[in-house]
């Protein structure tokens, strides 16, 4: 199989992380309860991990990593924890159910109030438009890093500014862009910058987290078991353990911990260059076949390594059913859970086909990935 | 059960606490290990750094140098 969809996650895992989780299972306790070995062995893998992240994704603070099962879980808990009724919330067009879905139930049933920064039909956001819709009561910035479905990005560290002048904190989605190109929470500006462990941090799924900026109050989504201040009727209020209650996925985060040694062993900017190189010489491949439409903007310096495509006027999930059965390609069709962006780019109906790429594929895969879409277009 | 003896015992508000103290005590080649906290005192963190009491100067000079808050120190016949 040639495997073109690590934007939903990424299959090819290095092998050491398989490694880690298996030994992992075979020895570990649970963290933060006790000092056992298992135990102890735990909360030390565990600890690494925060470290490790935190040196990855500029958090100037381990125990400000808090580790959830994946970002859609974290984003939950940054926006239910930070947005209360009254509120008003800035967004975009260019974000994931992650984001949306939390903010349209606050908006239901909490009246939190809603504006959303538009997307052209190129997937391009105005940052004119991020202080225009600025309210009295604006209070926090929902912001993706990378679009999911076409790989384009926001300037976060030109929304920060703009966010901080008014005091309003900004949340980040790191999901399609921590272990693809160099994240530094500090640098971007980002109060709470979520991720997942799976994609391009190539580490296993359920596996994910939030760095959150210190002094940033989120009120926990879940509160339960921590291991520390059993007798308190309430959840302890330092990070990490105010947002972590129950059993940590230590399995999970050992992997995450040697998946971040790999990157950090190869290299982020060197990971980063082969994916755009791959990305480019797909897009160079398959933009002039006749009855290709390529979505988003290419002549960003810096993009995701995604391409968004339609044949014609195919259906996008019959396009990738023929990638998958006759040429064995794995893409992801259909609406990418990504439905504003989708009518920005006037795909509501079709849908697109994603094709999106890893450290782990091979100018041999694009070739012949070009090749597919060549034939199917013809 | 083994023979009590004066030890020092040093407590955390939270387990990442104690972990970091562990690595920067193993680090600096510092004594002690990680126990569970005694019932004598109370903490926020399940667990507490215990090493002999003549080691107090250099494990708080360690853990304010890597900027471990620590929640209390104690002496303690454990």
């Amino acid at each position: 199989m040639i495997y073109l969809d690590n934007a939903a996650t990424t299959l090819q895992k290095p092998p050491q992380v398989i490694e880690a989780v298996a030994e992992a299972m075979y020895s570990l306790g649970n963290s933060a309860r006790g000092t056992s070995s298992g135990s102890l062995k735990a909360s030390r893998t565990v600890y690494e991990a925060r470290v490790k992240i935190a040196e990855l994704l500029g958090c100037p603070n381990a125990d400000h990593v808090v580790f959830t099962c994946n970002s859609t879980e974290a984003l939950n808990i940054a926006i239910n924890g930070t947005v209360f009724p009254g509120d008003h919330v800035i967004s975009t067009d260019l974000e994931h159910n992650s984001v949306l879905r939390p903010l349209y139930r606050l908006e239901a049933g909490q009246g939190v109030e809603l504006s959303f920064v538009p997307a052209d039909a190129n997937g391009h956001v105005s940052y004119d438009d991020f202080e225009a819709l600025i309210r009295p009561n604006t209070k926090v910035i929902v912001c993706n890093h990378a679009s999911n479905l076409t790989g384009g990005m926001i300037d976060l560290a030109r929304v920060s500014r703009i966010a901080r002048q008014k005091g309003i904190l900004l949340i980040a989605d790191a999901s399609q862009t921590a272990g693809c190109i160099p994240v530094d929470m500090g640098q971007l500006g980002a109060d709470i910058l979520c991720f997942t462990g799976h994609k391009g941090l190539l580490g296993p799924q359920g596996t994910g987290g939030m760095c959150i900026r210190e002094g940033v109050e989120i009120l926990p989504l879940k509160v339960g078991g921590t291991g520390v201040h059993s007798y308190s009727k309430e959840q302890p209020s330092e990070y990490p353990t105010r947002l972590e209650a129950g059993t940590l996925n230590s399995h999970g985060i050992a992997g995450l911990s040697a998946a971040v040694d790999f990157i950090r062993e190869t290299g982020i900017s060197t990971i980063s260059l082969k994916e755009n190189t791959l990305m480019r010489r797909f897009y160079e491949g398959v933009v002039q076949i006749e009855g290709v439409t390529v979505y988003g903007d290419f002549s960003a310096s810096q993009r995701t390594a995604i391409v968004a495509l339609n044949i014609r006027d195919y259906d996008s999930g019959a396009v990738s059913d023929e990638l998958s059965e006759k040429y064995d390609i794995a893409t992801r069709p259909g609406a990418h859970c990504a439905p504003r962006l989708h009518r920005a780019l006037g795909t509501k109906a079709q849908g697109a086909v994603r094709f999106s790429f890893s450290w782990f594929n091979t100018e041999a895969e694009i070739d012949e990935a070009i090749r597919a879409v060549e034939e199917l277009s013809a | 059960m083994r023979e009590k003896e004066l030890k020092l015992v040093i407590t955390f508000h939270t387990t990442t606490a104690a972990m970091a103290m562990e690595k920067a005590c193993n680090a600096r080649s510092l004594p002690g290990r990680l126990i569970p906290v005694p019932r004598e005192i109370t903490s926020g963190c399940g667990m507490a750094w215990s090493a002999p009491p003549e080691s107090r100067e250099a494990l708080e000079q360690a853990a304010c140098s890597e900027g471990i808050e620590v929640a209390g120190v104690y002496q303690l016949t454990i």
